[in-house]
C-alpha cells in the first residue's frame, strides 16, 4: 500500500489536535502562541499535499500566504506580549485578566 | 445597443477619489492653498473628461435617435456568485452625461466657493477630503452599469452625508442632525435593498442593460402575471428614493441636514445627492413604466411633498431651513414628473434645479458669511444694498425658481405641468390628471410665494440686524461671487436647451437624453399631443401662478407692515399647523418614542415589579444564584475556558457532518 | 515499504513528537526548540510532497525567523521557575482534550469521506511542480493582488511591533 493523501490528511488533523489541546490546557502565552504555530502548519500541510493531490500550484500559494501572516501575527504578537510583561511582570493568561468584570 | 469601451470613464470616478485620499492622509500638514488645490484640480479635471466623453457620446449617435449609444468601461471582477454577477463596470449613457456634468460642473463651483466659505475653518483639509470623497460616491452612483455598485454610491453618498453634517461634531445639536439623517436614510436603504433583491430574483440579474433586455422581452401575459411582484419591486425601489430625495413619509432629515457647513447644503442636500431618486427611477423607467400603480403612488407622494413642504417653507424664518424645505418641495415636482411618465422633464428640471438651487444655498451662505454666522431673516433685512452681487444672484434664482418667463425653472417647471395634461392616458384617464393639476399649479404659486417672502424679508426694507452682526457686514470675496455669478447665468440660460415642442425649435436636452428614456417615449407616444393651443394654456396657467406668487409675496412682505402678522392671526389654528411642520416630527416622536417609553413603563409595572420582582425573585431566587454561579463558572473571563467550550461546539458540529457522510 | 513510506512515516512522527514536545514542556525554551524540531519533520513531508519550494521557506522563514524571534523574546523575558506558575491541573484541560481529540476524529472521518482521499497521488509530476519558478511566476501573475496585500500586511506588522515595543509614544 502506497502513500495517499489521507495518509498527509491524517497527519495534518493529529498536528492540529496536539495544537488545539496545548492552547486550552497550557497557560503561557508565549506557548499558546507556538500552539497557534502548530495549527497554522498543520492547514498548511493539507494545503500541500491537495496542491500534490491536484497538481495545483495554488495550495502552496495560500501556504505561502499563512506563513507571511504568520510571520507578521509573531512579529506583533511578540511586542505585545514584551509590553504586557514590562507591565505586569507575569506571562501566565490567569494573571491577564484586566477585562474580567 | 451600440456600446463602446472607453478608458475616460475609470480617471473620471477616479481622479476625486484620490484627490479625497491625498487629502484625507497629508491635507492637514499642508498649506491651505496647496490642500484647496488638491480638491479643486481633480474635480475640474473629473468635469473637462465627463465633457469629452459627453461629446464622443453625441459623435456616436447618428443625426437622429443617437441609438442607444453608451460608453462603457469594465475594470475587473468583483462579485460573481452563482447568477450573482456585479462587475466593477462603468456604464455613460445620456442620463449618466447629465448627471455627470452636474456633479462635476456644480460640484467644482461649489469646491471654488468653498475656499473663500471655509477658509477661517481648523478642519480645511478634511473638509475638502470629505467634499471629493462625495463627488466620487456620487459619480459611482450615476456610472455604475449594475444595480449593486450603484448601492455601493448609494451608501457612500450616504456616508459622507453623514461626515458632513456633523462636520463640525464637537456640537451635539449638530451630531444629531447627522445621526437623523442616516438613519432616515437607512429605512429607504432597506427597501432599496429589498427592491433591488427582489428584481434579482425575478429577473436573475442586477445588470441594468440586462434588465432592460428582459422587460423588453417581456410578454404582455408575463407582465399581467408577474404584476403583483414588479409593483412591489418598483414601490421597494421608490420608498428607497423617498429616503435618498426627502419625500413623504422619509422627509424629515433634510431640513436638519442643514446643520452642515452651507456649501455642503448647496452640494449634497440641494443639487446632487437628494436628486439620486429621480436619477434610479429615471434609469429604471422601463420598469416604472410597466407599473401604472407605482407611478400613480409616486405622482401623489411627490406632488402631496411638493405642497406640504411650501407650505412649511413660507413658515419658517431660518434661511437655510426655507432653502430647505424649497428643496424637497421640487423634488416633489420631480418626483411627480417621474410619476406621470415624464422623466425628460423629471432630468431637465433636475438640472435646472441644481443650478438655481445650488445658487440660492451659496447665496444664503455669502449672506450668513456676511452676518457672521446670523441665519434667522428676522435679523436681516435690507441687505440688499450692502450684498450687491449676492442679492442680485438670489434675486435671479428667487425669478429662476419661481418660473419668471424665459429663465430656466419657466422651461422646466412648465414642461411637467404640461406633461401632467398630456400624458393623462398613462395615468388611466382625465380623472387623476384633473386633480393633480390645479395643485401642481397651487404648488408652482407656492414656490413663487415662499421664494420671494425669502427675498422680500431678507434683502429689501430695513435692516433688522444685531451689533455684533452690523459691525463687519462685507461683501464675499470674489472666490464666492464668482460662482454665484456663473450659476446665476446658467439658471438664466440652461432653460433654453429645453424648449417647448410648440416653438419648432430642437428640444435639445430631450433630443439628448431620449434613447435612455425611450421605453417610457413609446408608450407616452400613443398619447402624444402637438396641440399647441393645450400648451400655450399650461404654460400660461404656470406663469400666472408663479407671477401671482410673486405679487402676493410683494403685497404681503415687500413694504413691511403688519399684514402677515394680521392674516396669521385670522387663522391661529392652520398657522399653528403649519408653523409646527404638520407636527410631523412629533408624530414620529410619538410613534417611535414615546410609545417605546410607553411600553416601557408597561413592562416596569407589569414585568418587572410584578413578574421579576415578586415572582422570580422571591419564588425563584434560588434557581437564579444557582444557574447564574453555574454560568458564572463559564463566563470567568478565562479565555482559555471560552476556547475549551468552542472546541466543544465545533467537535459537536464535525462530529455531526462526519457522521453524515457530508462530502466537503 | 518504499523509500517514500519510510521517510513518510519518520517525518510524520517526528512532527508529531516535536508537537507533542511544544505541549508537554514545563519550560517554554524546550517548547520552542522542539517546535523548531517539528518544522524541520514538516518541510521533509513538503519535500515528499512535491513542494521544494515551500520546504526551504519553511526552514528559512518558520524554523529560521519566526522561531529564532520565539527564543530571542523567551531569553530576553528570562522567566524563572517560579514565574512559570504553579502546577495545578482543573476539569477544563481534560474537558478541552476531550473536545479536541472528537475534533481530531472528526476532522480525519471528514477527510476520509473526501472523494477519493484513498485514491494514490498522480504519478506523472511535473518536473517544474513546486519549484521556485513556479511559484514566483504564480505570484507575479494570477495571485499578484495577495501577494502585494501580504507585504502591505508584513510593512504593517513591522510598523506595528515597532510603536507597540517601544517604550513611550
Amino acid at each position: 500500500m502506497s502513500l495517499t493523501l489521507e495518509h498527509y490528511l491524517l497527519l495534518s488533523a493529529a498536528l492540529f489536535t496536539i495544537g488545539a489541546v496545548g492552547l486550552v490546557t497550557r497557560r503561557n502565552v508565549i506557548v499558546l502562541f507556538m500552539c497557534v504555530e502548530i495549527m497554522l502548519n498543520a492547514a498548511n500541510l493539507a494545503l500541500i499535499a491537495f496542491s500534490r493531490f491536484h497538481l495545483v500550484a495554488d495550495g502552496q500559494m495560500f501556504a505561502f500566504t499563512v506563513m507571511a501572516v504568520a510571520a507578521a501575527e509573531a512579529g506583533i504578537g511578540l511586542a505585545i506580549m514584551v509590553n504586557i510583561f514590562r507591565h505586569k511582570k507575569s506571562l501566565l493568561v490567569d494573571d491577564l485578566n484586566v477585562f474580567k468584570n | 445597443m451600440n456600446t463602446v469601451a472607453t478608458g475616460l470613464l475609470a480617471p473620471l470616478l477616479l481622479l476625486p477619489l484620490a484627490g479625497a485620499a491625498l487629502n484625507g492622509a497629508v491635507g492637514r500638514f499642508l498649506p491651505k492653498p496647496l490642500s484647496a488645490a488638491i480638491g479643486l484640480v481633480p474635480i475640474a479635471v473629473s468635469f473637462v473628461l465627463a465633457l469629452v466623453a459627453a461629446l464622443q457620446l453625441h459623435g456616436l449617435g447618428g443625426a437622429e435617435a443617437y441609438g442607444a449609444a453608451a460608453l462603457t468601461q469594465d475594470l475587473g471582477e468583483w462579485l460573481n456568485v452563482g447568477p450573482l454577477v456585479a462587475n466593477w463596470a462603468l456604464h455613460f449613457d445620456a442620463v449618466t452625461a447629465v448627471m455627470a456634468l452636474v456633479i462635476t460642473g456644480v460640484g467644482f463651483l461649489i469646491h471654488l466657493y468653498s475656499v473663500g466659505y471655509m477658509h477661517d475653518d481648523e478642519g480645511f483639509a478634511k473638509y475638502f477630503a470629505y467634499l471629493n470623497l462625495f463627488v466620487a460616491a456620487m459619480l459611482s452612483l450615476v456610472l455604475a452599469d449594475n444595480l449593486i455598485l450603484l448601492f455601493l454610491g448609494w451608501e457612500g453618498v450616504g456616508l459622507v452625508s453623514w461626515l458632513l453634517i456633523g462636520f463640525w461634531y464637537k456640537d451635539a445639536e449638530k451630531v444629531d442632525a447627522a445621526n437623523k439623517a442616516f438613519i432616515a436614510n437607512r429605512v429607504g436603504d432597506l427597501a432599496l435593498m429589498l427592491g433591488v433583491f427582489l428584481l434579482f430574483g425575478l429577473a436573475g440579474t442586477v445588470h441594468v442593460g440586462e434588465l432592460r433586455e428582459w422587460v423588453s422581452h417581456l410578454s404582455p401575459a408575463q407582465i399581467t402575471a408577474g404584476g403583483t411582484l414588479l409593483t412591489t419591486s418598483t414601490m421597494l425601489l421608490f420608498i428607497g428614493c423617498t429616503g435618498k430625495s426627502a419625500q413623504i413619509p422619509l422627509y424629515v432629515w433634510l431640513p436638519d441636514a442643514m446643520a452642515g457647513p452651507t456649501p455642503v447644503s448647496a452640494l449634497i442636500h440641494a443639487a446632487t445627492m437628494v436628486t439620486a431618486g429621480i436619477y434610479l427611477m429615471v434609469r429604471l423607467n422601463f420598469l416604472f413604466v410597466l407599473t401604472p400603480v407605482t407611478l400613480a403612488v409616486v405622482a401623489v407622494i411627490g406632488l402631496a411633498t411638493a405642497i406640504m413642504a411650501g407650505t412649511i417653507g413660507l413658515m419658517q424664518n431660518d434661511i437655510k431651513k426655507v432653502l430647505a424645505y424649497s428643496t424637497i418641495s421640487q423634488l416633489g415636482f420631480m418626483f411627480l414628473a417621474v410619476g406621470v411618465a415624464a422623466p425628460a422633464a423629471a432630468m431637465f428640471h433636475l438640472v435646472t434645479h441644481a443650478f438655481f438651487k445650488a445658487l440660492l444655498f451659496l447665496g444664503s451662505g455669502s449672506v450668513i458669511h456676511a452676518l457672521s454666522g446670523e441665519q434667522d431673516i428676522r435679523r436681516m433685512g435690507g441687505l440688499g444694498k450692502v450684498l450687491p452681487s449676492t442679492s442680485k444672484t438670489f434675486l435671479i434664482g428667487c425669478l429662476a425658481i419661481a418660473g419668471f418667463p424665459l429663465t430656466a425653472g419657466f422651461f422646466s417647471k412648465d414642461e411637467i405641468l404640461w406633461s401632467i395634461m398630456n400624458n393623462q392616458q398613462v395615468l388611466g384617464g382625465p380623472a387623476l390628471s384633473s386633480v393633480l393639476f390645479p395643485l401642481a399649479l397651487f404648488a408652482a404659486f407656492l414656490t413663487a410665494l415662499y421664494m420671494f417672502r425669502l427675498y422680500f424679508v431678507v434683502f429689501a426694507g430695513e435692516q433688522r440686524l444685531t451689533d455684533e452682526a452690523k459691525s463687519h457686514l462685507h461683501e464675499s470675496p470674489a472666490v464666492m461671487t464668482g460662482p454665484l455669478w456663473v450659476l446665476a447665468i446658467l439658471s438664466l440660460v440652461a432653460g433654453f436647451a429645453g424648449l417647448p415642442h410648440f416653438t419648432g425649435l430642437p428640444n435639445l436636452f430631450h433630443h439628448f437624453i431620449a434613447p435612455v428614456i425611450a421605453p417610457t417615449e413609446a408608450l407616452v407616444r400613443s398619447v402624444y399631443s402637438h396641440d399647441s393651443g393645450a400648451i400655450w394654456g399650461c404654460v400660461g396657467a404656470g406663469t400666472v401662478a408663479g407671477l401671482s406668487g410673486m405679487g402676493l409675496a410683494f403685497v404681503l412682505w415687500g413694504r413691511g407692515g403688519e399684514r402677515p402678522a394680521r392674516l396669521a392671526a385670522s387663522w391661529p389654528r392652520l398657522h399653528a399647523l403649519v408653523l409646527n411642520k404638520y407636527y410631523i416630527d412629533e408624530l414620529y416622536e410619538f410613534t417611535f418614542g414615546k410609545a417605546l417609553r410607553i411600553k416601557s413603563r408597561v413592562y416596569d409595572l407589569f414585568v418587572d415589579n410584578l413578574v421579576i420582582d415578586t415572582v422570580a425573585v422571591g419564588g425563584a431566587g434560588w434557581l437564579s444564584t444557582f444557574s447564574g454561579q453555574l454560568i458564572g463558572r463559564l463566563q470567568n473571563g478565562n479565555l482559555q475556558r471560552y476556547l475549551t467550550i468552542a472546541f466543544i461546539g465545533l467537535a459537536i458540529v464535525l462530529f455531526l457532518i462526519a457522521r453524515g457522510g457530508v462530502t466537503p | 515499504m518504499t523509500v517514500e513510506q519510510v521517510l513518510f512515516y519518520l517525518f510524520a512522527v517526528g512532527a508529531i513528537a516535536g508537537c507533542s514536545g511544544v505541549v508537554l514542556s514545563r519550560n517554554p525554551i524546550n517548547s520552542a526548540v522542539s517546535l523548531v524540531a517539528a518544522f524541520f519533520f514538516l518541510a521533509g513531508n513538503y519535500v515528499l510532497l512535491h513542494a521544494n519550494f515551500m520546504a526551504i521557506v519553511q526552514i528559512l522563514v518558520y524554523a529560521g525567523a519566526i522561531m529564532v524571534l520565539f527564543l530571542f523574546v523567551l531569553m530576553l523575558l528570562n522567566q524563572r521557575d517560579e514565574e512559570l506558575g504553579p502546577r495545578k491541573v482543573s476539569i477544563a484541560p481534560l474537558l478541552g482534550m476531550f473536545a479536541a481529540a472528537v475534533v481530531s476524529v472528526s476532522i480525519g472521518a471528514g477527510f476520509m469521506s473526501y472523494r477519493n482521499a484513498t485514491a494514490n497521488f498522480p504519478t506523472d509530476v511535473p518536473l517544474s511542480f513546486g519549484t521556485a519558478e513556479q511559484i514566483g511566476r504564480s505570484l507575479m501573475t494570477t495571485h499578484l493582488l495577495p501577494f502585494e496585500l501580504v507585504s502591505l500586511l508584513l510593512l504593517i506588522g513591522i510598523v506595528s511591533a515597532v510603536v507597540v515595543a517601544k517604550r513611550r509614544l
